[in-house]
């Protein structure tokens, strides 16, 4: 497996606040990694900058080799933390426009989940619940068949039984060799589908290890030695 | 859907337990073909890496043999499965009979306790 991620002393400050004090940090695909840390931790600031919708103040960021930009966003299937998608589109459009802008996008798998949930080709975002509005989002992103999945909070503000039906859907469609790396505060939920964690805390990469490690060494779950590390 | 983990032991592990009941207990018998590492990863609710090493683990033991490109197959050594059944019972019977020493029975009581048990079941 070759290192697909990997930034070196990235800092991205707002004004006088710094979100991410100089990162490094490089993980490999084929790997599902969990990028933890409570709210403000910059979590959501490298998942941006990986994005290209922000830029670094300084140091660097590669995805794939390249630095963030119109390639890869190609290899790149991002799921941002909010609705992103205008949420008068139906469906159909939905599919048709991700048809449109990803040649890696497998209009039939997505279509295929649509239809084992009973979402109507021409139901608008907007008249869907929150949960099936993210479930709808879920399916587009992983019916691409990507190097790299950015998942921004894919569960957050879902019920539990929504919950498990997102887990199930990234482990059932990520591709074997892609890296998925999936943002969450939520770490009891997620903790049995990863290889690695990353703690992050204040901009800073605290921890970065495998998740049996965590369990082994500490003797505690993941979420539990979460909740030692970020005591407030 | 998914599977119970318990806190503070590597996950691998606790599937390979899980496993080596279901094989030992004949749920999965002796020489079947075993379900391919993501459909059972799915059935877990874990990573495949993570079902793909317990699985190599199960291997290394001999439980799970791998027959090259059609997949992995419950071992048909009967006395290697009937050798884990035994293991995984002495296991439970240890887990038991220490929780009653705490509760402070004497291994007399305790053979009394589980013989009145054993005929309640009955």
């Amino acid at each position: 497996m070759s290192v697909i991620f990997e930034c070196r002393d990235l800092v991205k400050s707002y004004g006088n606040v710094t979100a991410l004090k100089g990162i490094s940090l490089q993980l490999e695909s084929g790997r599902i990694v969990g990028l933890l840390g409570p709210n403000g931790s910059g979590k959501t600031t490298l998942i941006k900058l990986a994005n290209r919708l922000l830029q670094p103040t300084s140091g660097e960021l590669r995805i794939a080799g390249e630095t963030p930009g119109v390639k890869t966003k190609a290899a790149i299937a991002y799921l941002p933390d909010k609705d992103f998608l205008p949420d008068w589109m139906k469906t159909d459009a939905l599919l048709k426009f991700y048809g449109d802008f990803f040649p890696d996008f497998d209009r039939q798998r997505a279509e295929e989940m649509l239809m084992s949930l009973n979402i109507p080709s021409n139901l608008p975002l907007k008249k869907m619940s929150k949960g099936t509005r993210e479930k709808v989002q879920l399916i587009l992103i992983m019916s691409r068949r990507a190097q790299v999945y950015l998942l921004d909070e894919p569960i957050a503000g879902v019920d539990p039984a929504a919950r498990d039906y997102i887990l199930r859907t990234i482990l059932n469609n990520y591709e074997e060799n892609a890296l998925v790396l999936i943002s969450t505060h939520l770490i009891a939920d997620v903790e049995s589908v990863l290889d690695e964690a990353v703690f992050l805390k204040e901009g800073q990469i605290v921890l970065h290890k495998s998740t049996d490690e965590i369990r082994e060494e500490t003797g505690k779950s993941v979420d539990e030695y979460f909740r030692e590390v970020f005591r407030c | 859907m998914k599977w119970d983990f318990k806190s503070g032991e590597p996950i691998y592990q606790q599937i390979m337990r899980v496993l080596r009941t279901q094989i030992a207990s004949g749920e999965y018998p002796p020489g079947c073909r075993f379900p391919a590492v993501r459909e059972l990863a799915l059935e877990a609710g874990v990573n495949p890496n993570t079902m793909q090493r317990a699985l190599a683990e199960l291997e290394r033991e001999g439980l799970l043999v791998t027959v090259r490109t059609t997949g992995k197959f419950v071992t048909e050594d009967q006395e290697l499965i009937s050798r884990t059944r035994s293991d995984l019972a002495a296991d439970s019977i240890r887990a038991l009979i220490g929780s009653l020493k705490n509760l402070g029975l004497t291994e007399e009581q305790i053979l009394k306790e589980v013989e009145h048990s054993l005929k309640e079941v009955e």
